[in-house]
């Protein structure tokens, strides 16, 4: 829970859910050779959506959030991503990558570059940018951040709170129509969970389509349009922020939200 | 000591006076000497005995190479100081440097080092931009123009015949030549062919990565001289009659392919090093798998395995000696050559040669160590998380 975020008001204006579909996940299994971690997955996810995805620890989410970048590669059922669907072929696959963003837990910035070289790097060379546009709009992202003052630091000199932002301003260089994060605050202190937060909620209320695995309640309560449980790989609960924390269906939902409310 | 501490502590408002340097006895030299070199009696001991005998060794080593030496003579029988018999060294240097190659055509020899020093000067200078572009002459042009420099002929055909440079045959090449020719070229070829290999050992396609470990295994199982001896006297049996490959060829091709196993293995050592996340996180953006590699993997893998690097470097620089078997001169073997001359028979030559030749290696091996930690200090960027 993450009660400093009461006091921010979100301006809901600009987050419309659309109908076209973003991602669409029927019926995926994936095995970890023969264990069977996500089974059965069916997950439809609309332009504009906000979803939260949690659930205890192993329970899949990070390997299904993964699946939809095809980090994890799925072996049956149809992910459909931008109208494009995730097959063997590698043309595919970059061109879902160029417009999905991923944060990940443990930031995973790269330590030999400097924070403007990581926002650089891929607007440079995928999407073959100008150095100077790319650096414009690096400084751009930069400062929604509110970071642009680090810009030629390197990573190691930053604060865990600090390079997430700066993780998450090189997903946004790429321009992406979606956004993943993976547990984007649970390797951070208290004190810097707020500000990355900040940023994530920006970015939601500008209409961006995101998919986040986290445990940050507060965060769900205002943010989500949907929060999904997961455990032992399967879907278990789906609901809207409102009725997924008072009014919980599952036994297995009670007992999860009973352990993470409780301390 | 006691007014001093019968006054009131004073403020200190910062800037109020300038510096001043720091008391000598505090952090000086000789405090340093006390509270390193003599700070109990074993540590004393300790430096005195240590002090005495690098006295020892030094003045030993000036007694020899300057007191009792001979510095000018034409045979050993002008060395009768009892200590180095350097004439043997100036007397034969061009031999030492260029083998049998032509006295007067060795310019070439000359013009190809120059050409090679003055573009890489630009290298070592923070800021000059392109470097890449020097970079790639120096891996591409650079050398065929060495080739045609040192060999002649009419470069692989192109021109007339007979217009080109007279031809010297690799034969005639020698001394500390040959050890660069082959030490350059090791390392040119085995530092990508290496990263090749690294790479596809890690390969998820069965057959590249099968192909990787073999390769690697089967040149790391075999001494270096088993390679140069295969490659000089088993390799002509295997071709058909009539084809000669040349000698320098033969053992540049080994050396190369020797010591890429080598630097294999060292840079998948780095490459293990990096996490997972560094190559999930480019491919979330998008990059390719070779641009993955290329600007965010091996950048930091080969950073991290820069000794590694060099030792392997070092390691082939010193082997180019063992092409003495296959019957090439480097130039270990040219000095050797020397000592046979009638000439130079005598008790001080030998010592004299090898230790120059020693030193000579000792003075390439040492800059390439120093570059490497000048290399690693400059790619330091700040701790890692
Ligand atoms: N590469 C792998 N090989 C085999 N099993 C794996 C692999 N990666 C994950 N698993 C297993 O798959 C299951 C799901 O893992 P996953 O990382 O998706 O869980 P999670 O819900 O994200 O958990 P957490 O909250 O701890 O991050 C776990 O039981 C894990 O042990
Ligand atoms: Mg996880």
């Amino acid at each position: 829970m993450n009660e400093d975020l009461s006091d921010r008001k979100i301006d809901r204006s600009k987050m419309k859910i659309s109908d076209e579909v973003a991602i669409q996940i029927e019926h995926m299994h994936k095995w970890y050779g023969e264990f069977h971690v996500l089974k059965d997955i069916n997950l439809t996810v609309h332009k504009g959506e906000r979803i939260v995805v949690c659930g205890p620890s192993g329970s899949g989410k990070s390997t299904m959030i993964r699946c939809i970048n095809r980090l994890e590669e799925h072996q049956q059922g149809r992910i459909i991503v931008n109208g494009i669907e995730l097959t063997d072929d590698i043309k595919k696959i970059d061109e879902i990558r160029r417009e999905v963003g991923m944060c990940f837990q443990h930031f995973n910035l790269f330590p030999h570059l400097t924070v403007l070289e990581n926002c650089t790097l891929a607007p440079i060379w995928v999407r073959k940018m100008p150095k100077k546009d790319a650096e414009e709009i690096a400084m751009k992202y930069l400062e929604r951040v509110k970071i642009p003052e680090q810009a030629d630091k390197y990573p190691g000199q930053l604060s865990g709170g600090q390079q997430q932002r700066v993780a998450i301003a090189r997903s946004l260089c790429m321009n992406p129509k979606i956004m993943l994060f993976d547990e984007p605050t649970s390797a951070l202190d208290p004190e810097m969970i707020k500000e990355v937060l900040d940023v994530m909620i920006t970015l939601a209320e500008e209409g961006m389509t995101m998919i986040c695995v986290t445990h940050e309640m507060g965060f769900a309560r205002k943010v989500a349009n949907r929060v999904i449980f997961m455990d032992g790989g399967e879907i278990i609960e789906e609901n809207d922020p409102e009725n997924f924390f008072t009014n919980p269906q599952s036994d297995r939902t009670k007992l999860f939200l009973s352990q993470i409310l409780d301390h | 000591m006691t007014d001093i501490t019968a006054q009131e502590p004073r403020q200190y408002t910062p800037g109020e006076h300038p510096d001043l340097p720091p008391p000598s006895t505090a952090i000086g030299v000789i405090a340093w000497m006390r509270e390193h070199l003599f700070s109990s009696w074993f540590n004393t001991i300790l430096t005195v005995l240590i002090l005495y005998f690098v006295y020892d060794v030094v003045s030993g080593v000036f007694q020899w190479a300057v007191l009792d030496a001979t510095f000018t003579g034409s045979s050993a029988k002008d060395c009768t100081g009892g200590g180095a018999c350097w004439p043997f060294v100036t007397n034969r240097f061009g031999q030492f440097m260029y083998g049998f190659y032509p006295e007067e055509l060795r310019w070439r020899v000359n013009l190809g080092y120059a050409i090679a020093v003055i573009a890489m000067i630009p290298l070592f200078i923070e800021r000059v931009r392109r470097k890449g572009w020097i970079l790639a002459f120096l891996l591409v042009v650079y050398p065929f123009i060495a080739f045609y420099l040192f060999y002649g002929g009419s470069f692989f055909g192109l021109l007339p015949k007979g217009s080109g440079l007279e031809i010297v045959e690799t034969a005639r090449w020698g001394g500390l030549m040959v050890t660069l020719v082959i030490a350059v070229t090791g390392i040119v070829a085995s530092f990508p062919l290496g990263i090749l290999l690294a790479l596809g050992r890690r390969s998820k396609l069965p057959a590249i990565k099968t192909f990787c470990i073999v390769f690697i295994e089967l040149w790391r199982g075999v001494p270096l001289i088993s390679v140069l001896f295969m490659a000089s006297v088993m390799l002509p049996l295997f071709l058909p009659p009539g084809i000669t490959f040349d000698k320098l060829l033969r053992a540049l091709i080994g050396v190369s392919l020797f010591s890429s196993a080598y630097m294999a293995e060292v840079v998948r050592g780095g490459l293990q090093a990096i996490p997972k996340g560094q190559t999930e996180a480019a491919q979330a953006l998008g990059l390719s798998y070779w641009k993955t590699m290329r600007l965010v993997i091996l950048p930091q893998a080969l950073k991290l395995v820069i000794p590694g690097i060099v030792s392997t470097f070092i390691g082939l620089f010193k082997d180019t000696t063992l092409v003495l078997i296959i019957g090439l001169f480097d130039l270990l073997g040219i000095v050797q050559v020397g000592l046979t001359d009638a000439n130079w028979l005598g008790e001080s030559v030998p010592v004299t040669g090898y230790v120059f030749a020693a030193f000579s290696f000792w003075i390439f091996c040492f800059s390439m160590s120093r570059y490497s930690m000048h290399l690693e200090r400059k790619l330091h960027t700040g701790h890692k998380r």
